[in-house]
């Protein structure tokens, strides 16, 4: 089976009036379908960037990108791809339900089979919510529209730019366990970008940490605790032993 | 005594001090109006005393009301064409940057002449009908509308179009679905300058050579010192100002629910 994204010596040169700034610098990666890759690294190592070139956002100045098999821009025009911003970017004239249907409304014919804007609101915990409008909700709550949004259509890829670094530790823990169960229940290939390596450790089944200026690709490291992760692993020894290794990782960079 | 009850007692003591004070403000003002009059003796060909007024609103209110027709259709229908040439310029400016870079500069240029001093002009363009009346009112309304709806249609946050670029939503799409409504509070802040500017539109244009309306009143006023009747035409023309803005404050309620106040 083809690899959900196949990354190949993707460079990224952004050009402003003072300099030509590499964003990325020969990056390359792959993530199986249905896997869980984190991206951690420091602020401005491209991160975003990176998230951006997948979905076809932004054009590599070099290298290869496939997206499932095709180019980038053939998975987001069939809708296989989903976003998550960083904050939740909802439209704040529409209520939740309207949000989440926003894909609908622009040019999408629902598939056959994918659930329903109703079923998405219940998945990420928000059944009830649906007339609410976003200045009503917490940022956890619209971060929960926002994900429930990227996955309408099912798409076969979420990607996800700091969901919850705006959030509390508590709500962030909570939407962590509810993202890796959504995870388990579709089927879907995350990358997840983080700047916090508890996160990163606790999600993925591979980190990838990036390093910066310019953008590369320092480590893939595989992480080996038991499926499916529990909150409580966060106290064993392994996963204090990871996050360890990440720290140093990181700090070498 | 229970803390909850005190506090609601002094909101509701509160809740009436802003509603009695203004009116409290204008009656103080009013009195010392009628006393600077009779105080002073001050002749009716230079100001009038309030109740003079009033007696005059009362007793000319058919004639009144006949010449404030004429200027509540001229304002309305320039305020219509108006808001509605601005709207769809800004459309344009936005999705054709060349064209906003061509023509932004002399319409700024346009809007700082003086409208007394642009009026004139458009009477000669239009002759002596409804139309240079109706054409100042759109003018004067134009200019900020455009310059507010081009703010508001370029608005959107970033993300917002990176949201709409995964979805391959279209230029008109992008329009519809986020431009257009990120725009209606600054549609809404421009219409509301333009609901009381395009009754001023409307008075000057009528200053210049015209037999009817609230501005042809105002200048036949002045030229026979009959000053009951000039303020009681300027009230009028305020009151119908005054509820237009209302009206067009009520429909931006009914329309933004969602920035906080
Ligand atoms: N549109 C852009 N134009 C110019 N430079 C950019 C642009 N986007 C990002 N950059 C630069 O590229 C680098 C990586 O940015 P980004 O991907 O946002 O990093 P991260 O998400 O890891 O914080 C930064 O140095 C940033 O200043
Ligand atoms: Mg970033």
């Amino acid at each position: 089976m083809a690899p959900a994204i196949d990354i190949s010596g993707v460079s990224v040169r952004f050009m402003s009036e003072r300099a030509a700034v590499t964003a990325l610098e020969d990056v390359s990666f792959t993530v199986d379908q249905a896997g869980f890759l984190t991206l951690l690294g420091p602020s401005g190592c491209g991160k975003s960037t990176l998230l951006r070139v997948v979905a076809d956002i932004i054009t590599p100045s070099s290298g290869q990108v496939r997206v499932l098999g095709g180019t980038a821009d053939a998975a987001r025009r069939q809708r296989e791809i989903g976003f998550v911003f960083q904050d939740a970017t909802l439209l704040p004239w529409r209520n939740v339900i309207d949000n989440v249907r926003l894909p609908l409304q622009i040019g999408g014919n629902p598939r056959k089979g994918a659930r329903s804007p109703e079923e998405l609101l219940k998945l990420v915990g928000l059944a009830g919510w649906e007339r609410a409008f976003p200045h009503e909700l917490s940022g956890g709550m619209r971060q929960r529209v926002s994900i429930a949004r990227a996955l309408l259509g099912d798409p076969k890829i979420l990607l996800m730019d700091e969901p919850f670094g705006a959030l509390d530790e508590i709500t962030r823990d909570r939407l962590n366990d509810e993202l890796l169960q959504i995870w388990r229940e579709t089927g879907t290939t995350i990358l997840f970008v983080t700047h916090a390596i508890h996160e990163a450790a606790y999600l993925g089944q591979r980190v990838m940490v990036l390093a910066a200026r310019p953008g590369r690709v320092r480590e893939i490291v595989p992480v080996d605790l038991p499926e499916p992760r529990q909150l409580a692993m966060r106290d064993t020894a392994e996963f204090g032993a990871l996050a360890g290794r990440l720290r140093t990782v990181l700090e070498n960079c | 005594m229970d803390d909850h009850a005190t506090w609601l007692a002094a909101q509701k003591r509160l809740a009436w001090k802003r509603r009695a004070l203004p009116l409290i403000g204008a009656g103080t003002l009013l009195f010392i109006w009628w006393a600077l009059i009779a105080f002073f003796d001050v002749k009716p060909f230079i100001a009038p005393a309030p109740q003079v007024v009033l007696v005059t609103l009362w007793q000319k209110k058919d004639m009144l009301f006949a010449n404030l027709v004429p200027t509540m259709v001229e304002a309305l229908a320039g305020f219509t064409i108006g808001n509605l040439v601005a709207v769809g310029i800004a459309t344009l400016f936005v999705h054709r940057k060349s064209i906003e870079m061509a023509f932004f500069p002399i319409v700024v240029l346009i809007n700082s002449i003086p409208i007394v001093a642009k009026a004139p002009i458009l009477v000669l363009l239009l002759g002596n009908g409804m139309a240079p009346k109706i054409a100042i009112a759109a003018v004067i309304c134009f200019f900020p509308t455009l310059v507010n709806m081009v703010r508001g249609l370029e608005a959107v946050s970033p993300q917002a179009l990176e949201l709409m670029h995964v979805l391959s939503a279209g230029k008109w799409e992008i329009f519809r679905r986020l431009r257009l409504p990120t725009s209606i509070p600054y549609l809404f802040s421009a219409l509301k300058i333009a609901a009381s500017t395009a009754v001023v539109g409307a008075i000057v244009g009528e200053w210049i050579g015209s037999q009817e309306g609230i501005g042809a009143l105002i200048i036949q006023a002045t030229y026979n010192f009959d000053s009951a009747l000039l303020y009681a035409t300027v009230i009028c023309g305020s009151c119908f100002s005054v509820l237009f803005f209302l009206v067009i404050r009520l429909l931006e309620r009914l329309c933004v629910r969602w920035v906080p106040r």
